[in-house]
């Protein structure tokens, strides 16, 4: 680090220095620091998925990541990757097929899903599939959250 | 039939996207844990490491004395018991005395940040002398060393035990051409929901104290911080943000959510408690590990005479929604066939284990497999086809059960006809190879609980009120909770279909108990029928007043008018008319904002007889699947590869909502088949993690096709009916029933693990029985 107690890092797009202490969780740092609820807190264990973030773009477990390992790095979080005004077309095909019950673990499917698009614009059912591994929903049986992906891929035509 | 005619509403019947979806979808919906409050402490609390321990002592002066530490509590400062049902009352906030199993609370901190709270639990020093354990519920069944509850019956465990006989038993048995018999072994499985247990609350000056809570009643639980803390209701102010998942889960006021408000109390300063993911698996409240014995007496053709049923139930440390449980897994078998007699005893054993409590299709799931299975096994013993057997036996629509249950509506005989033709039976069923398998399971499900928890049957259970002002914009007040259901959304689609406006016309308020009027939340399947009534006659009710104003505007009587999108006009010349906004300013002269307010109360329904009203509802649903599944003989494992869902929610209001309870429930109800168990080693939870706890993944979630066949039932909110939980009962028979289509095993234990696919094969051909050809 630059700083012994200042953490340089890309959030959203914009560059900040925050305090940080070494032991520091991503996860932490974005909702307790950083006000920035919309990550959400599901397990603390690497398991649920709820906590996704994209680092470097790569959608990665906030509440397994050490803060500290992002200096010079750019982290992307459910509300950077929202448009200021509206919905991505990953947000609308999430609402437009009910993908959402409990919302709970959709901000990370969200993270999880745009990440997927932008490096497979038309992924198979089966890459979708694995793609979301990683993120548990309890509601859906991920029916909708399938099909509002594959829906998502089809208008990124 | 519903599913083909068009809707003849504007809105209901088609497929509504959730109100709250763009909040959800871009993480701007706020749910207990995004709520930080000026100088919140942190809440945590020290949990019983002993199944069942006396506390001699409590030594908190450490904790309390340690820099940065605002509180520390023990049971003895709040030691009123309370409990769900009024009648087993038998939990504290706080265990006093005695801790019954692995996770009991028996001390909390309130400090500056979790690692001090952390510090202030490892300096409090319990004196605690073990006392025996008790898991297995069988042992609680006689008189016990040491009974976990003084209230348990007669110096056993037994929580409650149910005797009930209708028609005569032994004589349907005797004159039987046939009967059969299965035991059923359940293993307890938990809700899992994503978002974990957490509560916020704040106690201000004016003597008024806020709690936010992930709950799906919050009045039951206003109800319980009032008795516990001795506080009047009107005093406290109880809030719910958005909810991530219930399941049940957060049904019951739950002790670390009174435990909140009390460390609020005592600091001045507003507190959060957040359970780790470990310490939601321990509170648990999930479905109850189960023994049912089911004996079933028919004639030669298969009708059924008669139903014999024996349920033992482990109830954990505490009742919870127990007493009910312990009915349920009885009277939950008797539809959706006839059954002219009936006997049945349940008993609900204490455990020195997590309590087990409410979990979606509630006491009906695991009887409703049993049950299924031995139709299934009596079908094949009778050479009788399963849909055959079943269209037999259902239960005729406007008919009473044995027990006094009152149906109404039915489309039981559609949803066979439906799922028999969609899933091509009569061709492929037995006419599978080896390892490929179809099955039949049925459903039936309590659409609503009739009796109101708590008050009078006089009391109505679900309030709607609504406001419109000046611009037109309606806001809604309700305290039926969404819990990701999509009742928000139902409750402005009702509301917007009655008064022919567009959805975003319609604010529905977050529950909050000082404006929302009282409703009973979410649960027992209840919201769209009685939430769903409310709302449409609230909705009338301020449609009665508008057309008043637009025919004093038009000068004719409102009889005469008719609503349609943004305007009243003239039936007889519609040419002639006024906005909907000119009618709205008319009625409000003189008296301002214009308010509505309708309720729904259920009519008395069932018996006199003691325990007569658990189970009525004021309608049922009903559910016919077929399953597909293919068997690896090789590693046990199964593939569900496909389930045809017929259902009856009666007139499907959003069909988004509905295919999403189905296959929410079909995925929910797959993962206590295959898999998900509550795994202990003496009271301790082997696998209190997401990791270990497995629910399906999406791998191993089949495809789904949904056949709604429901016809309107004469009271449900425009002919709807519940679809949150009845679709879960079904799953679980269609796929065990399919495994004995695929390779000639009957499993009676759930989850059907690969090692027990092995071993139930191994057994088969041990026996001599070829299935197939294998």
């Amino acid at each position: 680090m630059s700083s012994p107690d200042r953490l340089r890092f890309r959030l959203n797009g914009q560059p900040v220095a925050v305090p940080c202490e070494g032991a520091r969780i991503l996860l932490d740092l974005l909702r307790e620091d950083l006000s920035l609820t919309g990550t959400k807190r599901g397990c603390d264990l690497g398991t649920c998925g709820c906590c996704t973030v994209l680092v470097d773009g790569r959608p990665t477990l906030s509440c397994l990541t050490l803060a500290a390992l992002m200096e010079g790095r750019s982290v992307d979080t459910i509300e950077g990757i929202s448009p200021p005004q509206g919905l991505s077309p990953v947000q609308r095909a999430f609402v437009e097929h009910g993908a959402t019950q409990c919302g709970f673990c959709t901000p990370g499917f969200v993270v999880t899903a745009t990440a997927l698009l932008r490096d497979h614009p038309h992924p198979s059912r089966e890459e979708i599939v694995r793609a979301i591994s990683g993120n548990l929903c309890r509601c859906t049986g991920y029916t909708k959250i399938i099909e509002a992906i594959e829906s998502a891929a089809r208008e990124t035509v | 039939m519903a599913s083909t005619a068009p809707s003849p509403y504007r809105l209901l019947g088609g497929r509504i996207p959730y109100v709250e979806g763009p909040l959800k979808v871009t993480g701007r919906a706020e749910y207990t844990d995004d709520i930080k409050r000026p100088g919140m402490l942190v809440g945590r609390l020290l949990r019983s490491p002993w199944p069942h321990a006396r506390l001699r002592s409590i030594d908190v002066r450490e904790a309390r004395a340690l820099p940065g530490v605002f509180a520390v509590l023990t049971g003895e400062r709040y030691p009123t018991p309370f409990g769900v049902l009024p009648i087993t009352h038998d939990e504290t906030a706080i265990a006093v005395g005695k801790a019954r199993y692995i996770g009991d609370i028996i001390a909390a901190v309130a400090a500056a940040d979790e690692r001090t709270a952390e510090a202030a639990l490892a300096r409090i020093r319990v004196d605690a002398e073990p006392l025996p354990e008790y898991l297995d519920p069988r042992v609680g069944l006689q008189k016990v060393a040491e009974p976990i509850h003084a209230r348990g019956l007669a110096g056993t465990n037994i929580q409650k035990e149910v005797v009930q006989h209708f028609g005569d038993v032994d004589a349907a048995f005797a004159r039987a051409a046939h009967t059969t018999r299965v035991r059923g072994v359940f293993a307890g499985v938990t809700h899992a929901f994503t978002e974990p247990l957490v509560t916020v609350a704040e106690a201000t000056p004016d003597g008024r104290l806020t709690v936010w809570s992930a709950t799906q009643v919050p009045h039951y639980l206003h109800r319980s911080l009032s008795e516990v803390l001795g506080i009047p209701m009107h005093r406290i102010r109880v809030i719910k943000p958005e909810v991530g998942g219930g399941f049940g889960g957060k049904s019951d006021p739950l002790p670390h959510e009174i435990v909140c408000a009390a460390l609020a109390l005592e600091t001045g300063r507003p507190v959060k408690i957040l359970v780790d993911r470990e310490d939601v698996f321990y509170t648990n409240h999930g479905r109850h590990p189960t023994q049912n014995d089911v004996r079933i007496a028919t004639d030669a053709e298969g009708r059924i005479l008669a139903y014999d049923i024996d349920a033992l139930i482990d109830g954990g440390a505490w009742s919870s929604f127990g007493t009910v449980t312990t009915y349920y897994n009885g009277v939950l078998a008797m539809g959706p066939y006839r059954v002219p007699n009936f006997r049945y005893k349940g008993r609900r054993v204490y455990t020195t284990k997590p309590p087990s409590g409410a979990m979606r299709a509630h006491g009906g799931t695991n009887i409703r497999y049993s049950v299924e299975v031995a139709l299934d096994q009596l079908a094949e013993e009778l050479g009788v086809d399963p849909f055959v057997l079943r269209t037999r036996n259902a239960l005729p629509p406007n008919s009473t059960t044995v027990n006094e249950f009152r149906i109404t509506s039915t489309s039981f005989l559609a949803c066979l006809e439906a799922a028999r033709a969609a899933s091509g039976w009569d061709a492929t069923f037995r006419k599978l190879p080896y390892g490929e398998g179809m099955g039949l399971g049925c459903g039936f499900y309590i659409s609503g609980s009739n009796s109101p928890i708590h008050f009078t049957p006089k009391m109505p259970q679900s309030t709607v009120h609504l406001k419109v002002d000046m611009d037109g914009g309606i806001a809604v007040h309700s305290m039926q909770a969404d819990i990701g259901q999509g009742s928000n959304t139902l409750l402005a689609a009702i509301v917007a279909e009655v008064l022919a406006v567009d959805l975003d016309r319609v604010h529905v308020q977050r529950v909050d108990s000082d404006v929302s009027p009282i409703d009973l939340g979410s649960y027992s399947s209840r919201v769209t029928f009685m939430m769903g009534n409310a709302a449409r006659a609230a909705a009338e009710e301020l449609k009665g007043k508008l057309a008043s104003a637009a025919a004093n505007l038009l000068d004719v009587a409102p009889e005469e008018l008719e609503l349609v999108p943004e305007r009243f006009r003239l039936r007889a010349d519609p040419s002639r008319g006024v906005s909907f906004l000119e009618a709205l300013h008319r009625a409000m002269e003189h008296v301002g904002a214009l308010t509505a307010t309708g309720s729904y109360q259920t009519r008395p329904v069932g018996g006199s007889f003691k325990g007569a009203r658990a189970g009525t509802a004021p309608a049922y649903s009903f559910a016919a699947y077929v399953a597909r599944v293919r068997v690896d003989e090789e590693t046990g494992e199964i593939a569900v590869r496909k389930i045809w869902a017929a259902f009856d929610c009666g007139r499907p209001l959003n069909r988004l909502a509905v295919e999403g309870q189905i296959e929410g429930s079909i995925h929910m109800g797959l993962g206590q088949l295959l898999g998900e168990t509550m795994s202990y080693r003496g009271g301790r939870l082997l696998n209190p993690s997401l990791l270990e706890y497995k629910i399906p993944m999406p791998q191993q979630m089949p495809e789904v096709e949904i056949l709604l066949v429901g016809g309107d039932d004469p009271e449900g909110p425009f002919g709807a009916k519940e679809a949150g939980e009845g679709p879960l009962v079904a799953t679980l028979p269609a796929v065990g029933n399919a495994l004995h289509d695929a390779i000639g095993v009957r499993f009676h234990e759930l989850p059907i693990t690969p090692d027990r696919v092995l071993r139930g094969i191994d057994e088969r051909r041990k026996e001599g029985r070829v299935w197939k050809g294998a």
